[in-house]
């Protein structure tokens, strides 16, 4: 009988993606695959051809009057501002342009060809102005203000813009006294790191279609990871009700930062508006993709650290300026989050961080994959290892004594919670075969391994919500509704997971509503972070448990039993003491008799959830201490084997180990699989790619000279280690690891070159030209 | 402007479609025929995402002219299942954890399927080499990989 039977756990299991049938029959939707039939109208962008320049005049006259051209946009039409730490752009430029691609006007025709051909007869005149480049010029008073009315823009209260600078953030820490614990250390490092502008590279182009309704209603479809934040920041700049926006959003064929917030969408709707009813389609070639949506910022880093003689980490100084190009949509953001972050996963007694975000007239920073970490960690998990090498002590035996435990005084001053830092890097050090320096596959080559750990907090305001809800339909089957998009890493299958836990079903039973729409999917602020599995998945928690908290009520006094003998269990209701037992099926939506048999009680079951933290306490603003300044850290560590070839200077990823705490692997096989893509991923960033700026423009904007990682490239294997301490806020106690798989690689494989030739670079990528050189100025080649 | 009639079979289907001298095979699949499984990633021949077989053969459909595919052969994704059952290789790279975004994944679908078609039992290196041409950002690729091999096997 069932009410002895085991009860089913789907959450921990590795259960098949709900959306893999679709997506290998070429039947999932995504953005471009909407049919919009012969109304359809095509837009093309005019973009600013200089790096910073004044607009003059713009005249559109000539375009307008080309055959099957519907609508001329320039940013006339559009005074509002945009952005969601800090508003400081327009939908198209008005009276400046601010970096090369800047929208300048758009165009709506009948094709795509005839959009392209209009904006050659847009004539504009420019006044040039000086650029800024380079992020540490651009603090400096000498730098041409880029946005002269930075003190005007509205802005979160947790940024802090400087008037009259570049500076569109300042974060700070100060934690005991740096100075003078100089003079306590036994060494110190000093380093300075350049990591270059990258692109996020989803297979996928950016896409939006935006249409008016005659009731002044827009509709918008996209490629999206934040359609609840592109209704709310897309409605503020227009000055419409956020009610009157509605977004809906489809499969996301690979996002990594790059569809969250608000980009090239508005720029679609802004077109929207001027063909009344009328859908418009704004598809970004690649080349516009490499450098007009989001790309991953500049960093220009300099850390100095320094160690007692017993290897104890005694004081960091560090100093960032963070590249974030014309306008900062995420880049304040990830400036403060590399502040609060900035010891790396290390308890450090003394520290003193100077973050700044500073606008140059470089392509947008948006926030790509571990937002800011893995440029972080790029140079502070070097100079972890040559502090280490200074003292003569073993790397891993000096990331043992420093790493954060739980009850470590954080950089922020706060108390690290349980973690299991130490157990990913000793677990990623046995897996490697630390130690054990084997021989090199032949004579020509050099063999290596390296190791870093990594810590990441979701970056994201202290106040950010999830919702959910959870209905039942006759044949027991649930519907779970979430507003988190599922952008490939597995959000909506885990989410049924949960939901099928929570309530007592199988998992077979539950599906996830899509496509997300604003107007019916419940709130969630954006698919950053990684914040879903624990934020979004504390929802649907909540939902499930609500939806089973009625079914049971119901029961209970449809069968005059008490509710603490009642449980749901492989979608049956029942009792463990009378013994009595009941589908889900029907009575869910009809509800039961009444126990004397007058009448009927329940009715339609549809639960629901919300989780927001509460606990998140600010920060001082001159020392950046608080009691708690992110909801948690996710840690881990990882590690490369590898083989440098002396003749070519061509780097071989041979494996690759790495393990992450995840708190609770609610489906470890998808664990693994973004523990493997952000591996591969950063080797990709650490080997190959740099997005070349020469004075402002874009040097290789194309696959053919922007190289991403290959299927040639990849090691044959990725150790993938699963550690669960579990996090006391989290369902189950998840933690997210998305991004987190990319933060440590490039230090690891930085670390692992310098173990087989002895040379080190002031930042990536190690491309073979680059570590040939550097080999043959060191004298090791000749 | 003028058109040009064509007449070809797509996953086992007769079409006969008006096309323009420009249009490409991948438009021609996606917007005249409403064939939307085949992807568009940068429609110059450089991600894959728009593979399909034309007459046996993997093909980046963006650099096909539609007018070059009269009485073709063609296979989209579309066209590998039969009714409800899937055909080995989506089975196996659903399986084997090779699917994230599913962006890439009609073409890597179509490239492996045209190689085990003319090596029905590839190396490991033989089937990075057939996938090369087919970027995948999500994956790392190895899932895809062990996911071909198992495909070889069924
Ligand atoms: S779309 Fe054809 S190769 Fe990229
Ligand atoms: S699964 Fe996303 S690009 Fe391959």
């Amino acid at each position: 009988m069932v009410v002895s039977e085991t009860k089913p756990n789907p959450v921990g299991e590795s259960k098949p993606r709900l959306d893999a049938r679709e997506k290998v029959t070429g039947a999932a939707i995504f953005g471009d695959d909407i049919q919009f039939g012969n109304a359809l109208l095509h837009a093309r962008i005019l973009r600013s051809p200089h790096p910073h320049a004044r607009i003059i005049s713009i005249d559109t006259r000539q375009a307008e009057a080309l055959p099957g051209v519907k609508a001329v946009v320039t940013g006339k039409g559009f005074p509002g501002y945009i952005g969601l730490y800090l508003l400081d752009r327009h939908i198209f430029c008005r009276d400046r342009v601010r970096y090369v691609g800047d929208p300048v006007a758009g165009v709506a025709a009948i094709s795509e060809a005839i959009a392209e051909d209009a904006l050659e007869l847009i004539e504009v005149e420019y006044e040039i102005l000086k650029p800024v480049i380079d992020p540490e010029y651009g603090v400096s008073s000498e730098a041409t203000l880029i946005h002269p009315e930075l003190d005007q823009y509205q802005v979160a209260s947790f940024i802090l813009p400087q008037p009259n600078s570049n500076i569109s953030n300042y974060f700070k820490i100060r934690k005991g006294d740096v100075d003078s614990a100089w003079d306590n250390c036994a060494a110190i490092v000093e380093r300075k790191y350049r990591i270059p502008h990258i692109q996020h590279v989803p297979i996928e182009p950016h896409v939006a279609v935006a249409q008016v309704d005659a009731s002044g209603g827009i509709t918008l479809w996209g490629s999206s990871q934040s359609p609840f934040a592109q209704r709310n920041l897309i409605a503020q700049a227009l000055g419409i009700s956020q009610s009157d926006m509605r977004v809906i959003a489809p499969y996301v064929g690979g996002g990594f930062g790059s569809k969250a917030g608000v980009s090239m969408e508005s720029l679609a709707v802004a077109i929207a508006t001027k063909v009344k009813g009328r859908p418009v389609k704004l598809l970004l070639t690649r080349e516009e993709e490499f450098f007009t949506a989001f790309v991953r910022q500049g960093l220009i880093a300099y850390f100095k650290m320094g160690c007692d003689g017993d290897g104890n980490l005694l004081a960091m100084e560090n100093k960032f300026y963070w590249d974030s190009g014309a306008y900062t949509e995420y880049g304040v953001n990830i400036t403060r989050a590399s502040g609060y972050s900035s010891s790396g996963p290390y308890e450090v007694p003394n520290v003193k961080t100077d973050s700044y975000c500073v606008y140059t007239n470089h392509p947008v920073g948006g926030p790509m994959r571990g937002v800011g970490m893995p440029e972080m960690h790029a140079g502070l998990e070097q100079c972890i290892d040559e502090l280490a090498q200074q003292i003569g002590m073993d790397q891993v035996e000096f990331r043992r004594i420093n790493c954060v435990k739980e009850g470590s005084i954080l950089v922020t001053g706060g108390k690290m919670h349980p973690t299991g830092l130490l157990q990913c890097l000793e677990k990623t050090a046995e897996a490697i075969g630390w130690g054990h320096k084997a021989e090199a596959s032949a004579a020509n080559k050099r063999r290596g391994k390296g190791l870093a750990l990594m810590w990441k907090a979701p970056a994201m305001p202290p106040n950010a919500g999830s919702s959910a809800w959870v209905e039942l339909a006759e044949d027991g089957r649930v519907t779970v509704g979430v507003g988190g998009q599922d952008l490939g890493q597995g959000s909506f299958t885990v989410a049924a997971q949960m939901a099928a836990a929570a309530l007592g079903v199988p998992y077979e039973w539950v599906r996830v509503a899509t496509p997300l729409d604003t107007r019916y999917s419940p709130y969630e602020w954006q698919t950053v972070a990684s914040r879903l599995t624990w934020s979004m998945g504390n929802a649907v928690v909540n939902a499930a448990k609500d939806a089973r908290q009625q079914i049971l009520e119901m029961t209970a006094e449809a069968w005059d039993e008490d509710l603490e003998n009642l449980d749901i269990l492989n979608g049956m209701v029942v009792s463990y003491k009378s013994e009595r037992e009941i589908p889900l099926e029907n009575i869910v939506i009809y509800g039961l008799p009444k126990a004397d048999d007058q009448g009927w009680i329940g009715g339609p079951v549809i639960g629901r959830g919300k989780f927001m933290p509460d606990y998140v306490t600010g920060l001082d603003p001159e020392t950046g201490q608080g009691e708690r300044a992110v909801v948690h850290y996710t840690t881990g560590a990882q590690a490369v084997e590898l083989e440098v070839d002396l003749d070519t200077g061509q780097i071989e990823i041979l494996r690759g180990a790495a393990a992450f705490d995840v708190g609770k692997a609610i489906n470890p096989e998808l664990v693994r699989a973004q523990i493997e893509g952000g591996f591969v991923q950063g080797m990709s960033s650490a080997l190959f790619e740099s997005l070349n700026l020469k004075d402002g423009y874009v040097q290789n904007p194309s696959f053919v000279d922007y190289r991403i990682a290959t299927s040639s490239d990849v090691p044959g294997g990725i150790q993938s280690i699963i550690v669960e301490v579990p996090q006391d806020d989290g369902p189950w106690g998840a933690r997210g690891v998305g991004e987190h798989s990319m933060v440590p690689t490039i230090p690891a494989i930085a670390n692992a070159i310098y173990d087989a030739v002895g040379v080190r670079f002031d930042g990536p990528p190690f491309t073979a030209e680059k570590v040939y050189l550097t080999m043959l100025e060191a004298g090791i080649v000749k | 402007m003028g058109f040009h009639r064509i007449n070809l079979t797509v996953n086992g289907e007769m079409e006969q479609v008006d096309v323009t001298g420009y249009m490409t095979l991948l438009d021609m699949l996606r917007e005249k025929l409403v064939l939307t499984g085949t992807k568009n990633g940068c429609a110059a021949g450089e991600c894959g995402a728009c593979t399909v077989m034309m007459n046996g053969e993997p093909v980046n459909s963006c650099l096909v002219l539609a007018v070059e595919c009269d009485q073709a052969l063609i296979v989209t994704v579309e066209g590998l299942a039969r009714d409800t059952q899937l055909d080995p290789i989506q089975k196996a790279i659903m399986d084997a954890g090779g699917v994230q975004c599913g962006y890439c994944t009609p073409g890597v679908l179509i490239a492996s399927r045209a190689l085990l078609d003319r090596n029905p039992d590839p190396s490991e290196s033989e089937i990075r080499a057939a996938l090369v041409g087919n970027l995948c950002r999500c994956t790392g690729y190895i899932r895809i990989i062990e996911g071909v091999q198992e495909a070889a096997k069924m």
